[in-house]
């Protein structure tokens, strides 16, 4: 008990105090979980709404595996993305292994397939709606995936929302291709990790708090903007 | 469905542009600025505070900016092998001496050493407390079947535990999942599973001093020849990895080394305990 009420004094007074070095972790935490999450938004639609839309051989094979794809061990997708950017690896000249860049990447990887399955799944719905009405206007694949990307597109904030929960939880990922070097890719998870092995069980929770904090942040802008774009269309 | 179109044209807009911002901006932010090398070391040097302690000392020296990777030395010298550091600096000298004579590394150096101590709960159920002989207290502990805390991730930790195991003539991984539980983790997160499950657990004592979370737990064993835990530093082989850093690696290496560096080692501690105890050899 004494290191939960620990912890919440402790989260209370890094963040009355604007601690500096937590100033940093918190906004390399944002940097990397956010850019991840727009790069993967704008594949996963992509992607989603052309499994929904066009037809082809082994796309049911293909919408299978994106969606097994969204339990993808992050530890997994870290070590793929080690190996590709690594000094023996293909991607090594870029010299992006232990860079907020390599960060990004992993997180792509492991954020693309739940927005992608759950885009697919959204605009499937909607052309079960819409199938005859499209088919009559004679519109195109690519005109289907926009109207439907665009009609779809409260639900789609959700699928957003779904894959910034996964980029800014997960640690594996990162750890492995961040390394978890001070001033440099040191973000909220990895110090989380860290803190708790050098057995300062209250200072980790308390950073683990203040996380929980920005998320809730993040999902409640997204959340307003969300309600405030429905009451505009409606108004 | 013009204006569907339009938005389309858009979005691949967006998305090219992001692709550019991404391949521009991420080789060129980091080819900007080469002043910093890139060290594989052990998770007991970095979660002790040691190199907290040191490496601003060297970087006011030489303007080099040191980043560590802490994992363990298993690892470490695996993404050396990679090319993925400029340094290692590990604790497992029969794995560094086979990483030089491989070719990976160019020479290898004594920096510093410290030790191991065997922790456990202070109701000490296999009466180890105080055993001067580490292989006599692993015995006792088998004996009675108490729970013991493995690192289990071929760290030098790790290694310097199975040696122990070895030479006590005793194979605990047969009891693996019974009373001998391997963490496959570091060292503070051992630690953690050693005070949750009241287990015994070989640290190293830099760790262990600055563990936070020690409830209860204690040193039972310490002192014994055994328990020396040698550390060593090495270059990694600019001929195998045209990209290490050789010049500002070799300064990293030579200042590790030198007086100064030797007694920057020296001057870190804990409660006014000195943790590691620096014996590099005096070189030309």
């Amino acid at each position: 008990m004494a290191d939960f009420i620990d912890a919440f004094q402790t989260a209370l007074g890094l963040i009355v105090t604007l601690n500096h070095d937590l100033v940093e972790i918190l906004l390399l935490s944002l940097k990397v979980s956010l850019t991840a999450v727009v790069i993967a938004s704008v594949l996963g639609f992509a992607i989603g709404g052309a499994l929904a839309v066009v037809r082809f051989p082994g796309r049911g094979a293909v919408s299978a595996i994106l969606s097994a794809l969204m339990g993808l061990p992050p530890v997994v997708a870290g070590l793929f993305v080690y190996l590709l950017l690594s000094n023996a690896g293909p991607l090594g000249v870029l010299q992006l292994l232990y860079t907020p860049t390599a960060m990004i990447i992993a997180q792509v990887v492991l954020v693309t397939p739940i927005i992608g399955a759950l885009t697919r799944q959204a605009c499937e719905d909607l052309l079960e709606e819409y199938d005859e009405q499209l088919r009559s206007l004679g519109a195109s694949p690519t005109a289907t995936i926009v109207t439907l990307l665009w009609d779809g597109r409260y639900r789609l904030i959700t699928a957003v929302l779904a894959g910034f929960g996964r980029a800014i939880a997960e640690v594996g990922a990162v750890m492995i291709v961040g390394g978890n070097i001070d001033h440099v890719t040191r973000t909220m998870t990895t110090a989380i990790a860290l803190e708790t092995s050098k057995g300062n069980i209250a200072l980790a929770l308390a950073l683990g708090l203040v996380l929980l904090t920005i998320a809730f942040a993040v999902n409640a802008a997204l959340v307003s903007v969300q309600r405030l774009a429905k009451r505009l269309a409606y108004a | 469905m013009e204006a569907p179109l339009t938005a389309s044209v858009q979005k691949l807009l967006v998305f090219l542009l992001f692709l550019c911002a991404l391949l521009l901006a991420a080789p060129r932010g980091f080819a900007a600025d080469q002043g910093f090398i890139l060290v594989q070391s052990t998770t007991s040097t970095q979660n002790s505070g040691l190199l907290d302690h040191i490496l601003p000392k060297f970087t006011r020296r030489t303007g080099i900016e040191v980043r560590v990777v802490a994992v363990g030395t298993g690892q470490a010298l695996k993404n050396a092998r990679n090319g993925d550091a400029d340094v290692v600096f590990v604790h497992s000298r029969e794995d560094e001496e086979r990483f030089v004579s491989e070719g990976w590394g160019v020479e290898r150096h004594d920096v510093m050493y410290n030790d191991f101590v065997i922790v456990g709960p202070t109701s000490d159920p296999a009466g180890i407390r105080g055993l001067s002989d580490a292989e006599q207290a692993f015995e006792k502990i088998a004996m009675v079947e108490a729970p013991f805390a493995s690192r289990g991730d071929n760290s030098g930790t790790h290694k310097a535990e199975l040696k122990l195991w070895k030479n006590s003539e005793i194979d605990p991984l047969r009891s693996s999942g019974d009373w001998y539980l391997e963490t496959g983790s570091g060292m503070g997160a051992t630690l953690n599973t050693a005070v949750g499950k009241r287990a015994y657990a070989l640290a190293d004592r830099g760790t262990w001093l600055g563990f936070a979370n020690k409830n209860g737990f204690e040193v039972l064993v310490e002192g014994d020849r055994q328990l020396l835990n040698q550390y060593g530093v090495i270059l990694v082989s600019p001929e195998r990895h045209p990209n290490v850093k050789a010049k500002m690696g070799a300064a990293f290496v030579d200042w590790l080394t030198s007086t100064e560096g030797q007694k920057a080692i020296a001057s870190f501690k804990i409660d006014g305990q000195q943790l590691f105890f620096p014996n590099a050899r005096p070189r030309a």
